[in-house]
């Protein structure tokens, strides 16, 4: 695509939109409803508008033969040693800045997630994925696609090598900018615990004008997503380290941890 | 002190599909089952870039599961897909540019009567769970919790022999939106 084709583009899809000025707005009406997740109804992330459900969700309690206090496993045929670098996929390295990422992951009773799959995915150095439909004027970087899998160890522990995302363009509004953040879909020990959500890095000028952070209403819980740089984990003369661990919601069956007793 | 979801986004089609992640039955079984539909807005359009995700036990009641579902090529890293032995109990698809998704499984056992679905979307923040249960369960628990016009949506509709339609429509008015669950 040449640059001039990009700008009509642009320019025939901008006048719908609000601009980044109507977003704040809206963004701050907002207060922190109690609960660490997102809400699914906000409306400044306008690709919500028709994704919610209107109907109150059905809760399910006090029923210890629900399937979903169990969940899928994953073992050593599901990943490869190389899975968790994602700069030694292709045949060169990829462009940009060399980071390691590494933490644990908890259940909400703070019990380590043992051997269970975690996966990421992530724009290249220039802030552009490897994928058709993202048609960000960026470079791509033929020696990085941006996936990156492994299992946690006997700590809850994951490790990946990776570049620092950049951050990219979006359509939701004008000027919409996503701050960089690596992709995160992580299992527990039930399916009520899955969990697919963004790590961010710590500082990014961006984080108050995103509405996808900001559908996070509560800003402690908010500051969970954002990874801490870390100097004892750089490595000198490698890469730059940070930390980032993640505590998992949802109810699992007492049965997993051998305990014998019901709750 | 939960780690808040956030929206899978519309990228992560080279991530988190794997081949012959709708295929949940092992190859050949003879009970296997077709389980489709369409993943609607609540404009009633299909939704082209939502993510699926399949848990059940397996025929004989248990949950365990096992390994396998996304099983890798040593040689190069490929993932080749699940042995056709092991019922992982766990499946992954894509909606396609329709709206439309197929997983082939064997049919949930009696005490379990359903398959616990998982839809994230783009425009999603936090994922849903909902249930597809085939027809007959009249006495689960849950569904008789339900009024009769919502009770529906988790029901899936016999099409022909071994081919059921379950539809998701992530907004809508009672009785046409799905039941979404919740687990505290
Ligand atoms: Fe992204």
């Amino acid at each position: 695509m040449t640059e001039t084709e990009t700008k009509t583009e642009t320019e025939t899809q901008l006048p719908g939109l609000p601009h980044q000025r109507a977003i704040d707005t809206e963004m701050a009406a907002y207060e922190p409803d109690g609960t660490a997740h997102p809400r699914r109804d906000y409306a400044p992330y306008r690709s919500t508008l028709l994704r919610h459900p209107r109907q109150p969700l059905l809760a399910v309690k006090d029923d210890p033969d629900a399937v979903e206090l169990t969940g899928p496993v994953f073992g050593p045929t599901d990943v490869t040693d190389l899975d968790a670098d994602l700069t030694r996929q292709h045949q060169g390295e990829p462009l940009g800045e060399r980071i390691t990422v590494t933490g644990r992951i908890l259940d909400r009773e703070g019990r380590p997630v043992r051997d269970q799959l975690v996966e990421i995915w992530q724009a290249n150095a220039s802030g552009r994925y490897a994928h058709q439909r993202d048609q960000h004027p960026a470079p791509l970087d033929p020696n990085f696609t941006g996936v990156g899998r492994c299992l946690t160890d006997a700590e809850g522990g994951y490790r990946f090598t990776t570049v620092k995302p950049g951050a990219y363009p979006w359509r939701n509004h004008v000027n919409a900018w996503r701050p960089a953040h690596i992709h995160f879909s992580l299992f527990g020990s039930a399916f009520t615990q899955r969990l697919v959500t963004q790590m961010y890095f710590p500082g990014d000028p961006l984080f108050p004008y995103d509405p996808i952070l900001q559908s996070v209403t509560d800003a402690r819980a908010r500051e969970r997503l954002v990874a801490a740089y870390e100097h004892g984990l750089s490595k000198p003369e490698f890469a730059l380290g940070y930390r980032w661990d993640v505590v998992l919601d949802g109810p699992a069956a007492t049965w997993t941890e051998g305990e014998g007793e019901q709750s | 002190m939960i780690t808040p979801s956030q929206t899978v986004g519309p990228f992560y089609g080279y991530a988190l599909p794997f081949a012959r992640g709708g295929e949940i039955a092992p190859a050949g079984d003879p009970r296997t089952i077709t389980l489709h539909g369409v993943v609607r807005d609540g404009a009633g359009a299909p939704i082209p870039d939502a993510l699926l995700e399949f848990w059940q036990a397996a025929p004989d009641g248990s949950l365990g599961g096992a390994p396998g579902s996304m099983r890798r090529d040593p040689v190069d890293g490929a993932v080749i897909g699940r042995d056709g032995v092991e019922f992982t109990g766990f499946g992954r698809v894509p909606t396609d540019a329709d709206g439309h998704y197929a997983v082939r499984t064997l049919p949930p056992p009696g005490g379990a009567p359903y398959v616990s679905v998982a839809v994230f979307a783009r425009g999603l923040t936090h994922h849903l769970y909902t249930r597809a249960y085939l027809p007959g369960c009249a006495e689960d628990v849950l569904l008789a919790s339900l009024p009769e016009e919502r009770r529906g949506t988790l029901v899936a509709r016999e099409e022909r022999e071994r081919v059921y339609r379950f539809d998701i429509r992530l907004q809508g008015d009672e009785g046409e939106e799905t039941v979404f669950l919740e687990f505290r």
